[in-house]
């Protein structure tokens, strides 16, 4: 630790020694078993920043298509192949799930859910409505391409 | 700062093996977490193989026995042995909970017990808890009125006064909830934590307590209360059934209304 909490870890030994503590296992999987409550919220948190990215590719595709037919076909080219569709796909799927995640967080700001069962069936939901959408997203694209 | 992974001289080795006696029918497997100032050596894991047909049905009894018939030198806090001290709040198969509180068949496999997670261990599983107390002082955990109490009866509540306490007096401060939030890991400097957070939330709700404009500028702050992103470990994790979120979320909306 290299904050305040520094000071703690000094203790003495029977002799009266010092000597410096350990800090106490707590990483979440190795130590602290994942539970929905967390893994939602480290969820929420990964695909916020695979948004934060996905941004940028978004804005690289419109810079793309103001600067003229070369760079638009080559990012085109990149976007439509199977490695451009993984991304996207990555994108769509992050995209929907901080959409939803985020109306949890909204209820929960709005002083609602708090409640064991209520936190765990809206995670489940998020996690299921996360899927139904970006497979609908694709099939519709897939379908209008 | 966030840290991931444990400092060196914190990584956790294999330790001393204690079988089962021989002839023991129902075989439970204990590791727990050792460490002793004395020895200068790194934290290690002891396995003991403990008869269930001759230990209570708590985790407590079973470290209990281990200390009493297998090694006197294991360190724990314990003392009501039925979940209202708080004393033996410890990471029992990878969830915080207490000992005592806890039946040994709710765990599938071997019991795995380490202290409270991300905090500075004093010997085996008793960590250091000066941090989280020195917050508690911090939100000043007692009445504060400039109304002078009646001379001759108590400051008197409606039921329904008495009610919104419900669910927030009950907390017996055995930091449970703190430690098992990632936020109070990484930034437990400064951010208050859920047990404390929730002990702020029981006074600002009491309607005998005249501090609340004051306790909420208080806990206004980047760190001590928004460090809470509703993870909702706290809650989940709770041996006494408690919302520490549900407190933090109502602390986060009676600062938002007052700004009207």
């Amino acid at each position: 630790m290299k904050d305040v909490r520094d000071a703690l870890m000094i203790g003495r030994t029977s002799e009266g020694d010092l000597v410096r503590r350990p800090v106490s296992p707590f990483m979440l999987g190795s130590a602290y078993r994942f539970q929905i409550s967390s893994a939602t919220s480290i969820l929420h948190r990964i695909s916020g920043c695979v948004l934060g990215v996905g941004s940028l590719l978004l804005t690289l595709w419109l810079v793309c298509a103001a600067s003229g037919d070369g760079a638009f076909s080559v990012i085109q080219a990149f976007l439509a192949s199977w490695i451009g569709l993984v991304v996207l796909f990555g994108f769509t799927a992050a995209l929907f799930y901080h959409f939803c995640n985020g109306i949890r967080h909204l209820a929960w700001d709005a002083g609602r859910g708090f409640d064991i069962p209520v936190m765990r069936r809206n995670g489940k939901l998020v996690f299921v409505a996360t899927i139904i959408l970006t497979l609908a997203f694709w099939t519709i694209a897939f379908m209008v391409w | 700062m966030a840290e991931f992974a444990l400092p060196a001289n914190s990584k956790v080795g294999k330790g001393e093996t204690h079988k089962a006696e021989a002839g023991a029918k129902r075989i439970k497997t204990f590791k727990v977490y050792r460490w002793n100032p004395d020895t200068g050596k790194n934290p290690v894991m002891d396995t003991y193989e403990i008869d269930l047909d001759k230990c209570g049905p708590m985790v407590l009894d079973a470290i209990i026995k281990i200390k009493n018939e297998i090694d006197g030198s294991l360190t724990f806090r314990r003392s009501c042995r039925e979940g209202i001290c708080g004393s033996c709040a410890m990471n029992i198969d990878g969830t915080n909970t207490l000992a005592c509180l806890k039946p040994i068949a709710d765990v599938k496999g071997d019991v795995t017990i380490t202290p409270l997670p991300h905090m500075p261990v004093v010997k085996d599983l008793v960590p250091d808890l000066s941090q989280p107390y020195a917050q508690l002082r911090s939100i000043e955990p007692w009445i504060q009125s400039d109304t002078p109490a009646p001379p001759d009866a108590e400051r008197l509540q409606s039921k329904e006064e008495r009610a919104e306490l419900d669910g927030l007096w009950e907390c017996i401060l055995c930091f449970c909830c703190s430690t098992s939030c990632p936020s109070y890991w990484w930034n437990g400097d400064r951010y208050l934590g859920p047990a404390v957070l929730l002990q702020a939330y029981r006074w600002i709700a009491d309607s005998r307590d005249e501090a609340t404009g004051q306790r909420l500028d208080a806990l206004e702050d980047p760190f001590k209360l928004y460090r809470c992103h509703t993870i909702m470990n706290c809650t989940q994790t709770c041996p006494k059934g408690l919302n520490p979120a549900k407190a933090i979320g109502k602390i986060k909306q009676l600062i938002l209304e007052r700004q009207g």
